[in-house]
């Protein structure tokens, strides 16, 4: 278990319920965000310090945020909080209709590849490891 | 897209570029080792809800009544530099996480195919996904007992892979070789790219 969830959220799961209900009790029921795709590498990070007054936010959305203080992906930030990336999708939607969270979308270009530059300085940084 | 941009302080350094790489092949491969030997840290694991009609929750009113699984994926991460950063995601290699496939597909500049020279049929569903999507790939076969009692191009061959498609030998363990493996599909997949390019002027 993470820490920091066994609050709020938990109380309220049925402990035979299986296991996509507390990701239904984490987002209200919520299956969608309300802004925002986030593709699992989609970069994530806190634009601020704490979420300070910010009220109708859950314990989830507080970890998010410190966790974020540090550049996570999408996945990173399924795989810290243990919760399946839909319901993180959904909770990062929130944090960004709150200017919480800064995200960067993977470059995508027409081609469907990023640029030359792109692929030599990950060759060379591999080389290097 | 970008979201909240405006909320970021001036002066800040942007957001790296993060780029995705598959590892992909029959269970047992090799896949999450792969990934280990060559991320930063140990493989994390997600899980995304799958439910009859596919990826994601649509409607969780009478969750009960609805079959649902989860699809764990290991990844991991490779940082370049300050602006560059790579993740490696293990995918499920049977076919009924397609769903799983096309969102770790999208946007993934490339694959690699873990090959077992004992069941090599195994790899056939992730040939056949990236040959169809037309993402680069390599395959690798990994240093089980007895992969070294094949010849490369017998494998090519037995996969029916096409002539321009790497294949090379690894040990899935071994931090210089999984790198060697990820050197090998990134040169491959620079040169398709150019090729896709000049085709396009023509
Ligand atoms: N002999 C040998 N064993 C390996 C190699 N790569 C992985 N293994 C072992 O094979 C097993 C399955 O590997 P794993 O990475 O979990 O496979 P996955 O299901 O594809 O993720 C583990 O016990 C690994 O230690 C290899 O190159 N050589
Ligand atoms: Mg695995």
């Amino acid at each position: 278990m993470t820490g920091g969830r066994e609050s709020a959220a938990d109380e309220w799961v049925d402990d035979h319920a299986g296991p996509v209900v507390r990701p239904y009790a984490v987002t209200g029921g919520r299956a969608r965000p309300v802004t925002g795709t986030f593709d699992l590498i989609s970069l994530v990070t806190a634009t601020r310090a704490d979420t300070g007054a910010e009220s109708g936010l859950g314990p989830e959305h507080l970890a998010i945020v410190a966790l974020c203080q540090r550049i996570q992906s999408v996945a990173e930030i399924a795989a810290h909080l243990d919760l399946p990336v839909g319901t993180v999708r959904v909770l990062l939607g929130d944090l960004v209709a709150r200017s919480l969270v800064e995200v960067r979308e993977p470059r995508a270009t027409s081609a469907g590849l990023p640029d030359e530059s792109v692929f030599e300085a990950v060759i060379n940084g591999l080389r290097a490891l | 897209m970008d979201y909240g941009r405006s909320e970021r302080p001036a002066g800040a350094a942007p957001l790296p570029t993060a780029i995705k790489i598959l590892v992909a092949g029959g269970f047992g491969v090799g896949k999450t080792t792969l990934v280990g030997a060559v991320s930063e840290t140990r493989p994390l694991r997600t899980e995304e809800v799958l439910t009859e009609t596919g990826v994601g929750i649509d409607d969780l009113s009478g969750v009960e009544g609805k079959s649902t699984t989860t699809v764990a994926m290991d990844f991991g991460r490779i940082t370049i530099s300050d602006d560059l950063v790579v993740y490696l995601f293990g995918t499920p290699g049977q076919d009924r996480f397609w769903f799983v496939w096309d969102e770790l597909a999208l946007g993934a500049i490339g694959a690699v195919v873990l090959a077992d020279t004992r069941r090599l049929a195994d790899c056939f569903p992730s040939i056949d996904y990236f040959e169809g999507r037309g993402t680069p790939f390599v395959v690798a076969v990994n240093c089980f007992e007895g992969a070294r009692n094949y010849r490369l191009d017998e494998v090519q061959a037995a996969l029916d892979l096409d002539p321009g498609v790497p294949v090379v030998l690894c040990d899935a363990r071994e931090r210089e070789s999984a790198k060697e493996v990820l050197v090998t599909l990134l040169e491959h997949a620079m040169k398709l790219r150019e090729a896709r390019r000049r085709a396009a002027e023509d």
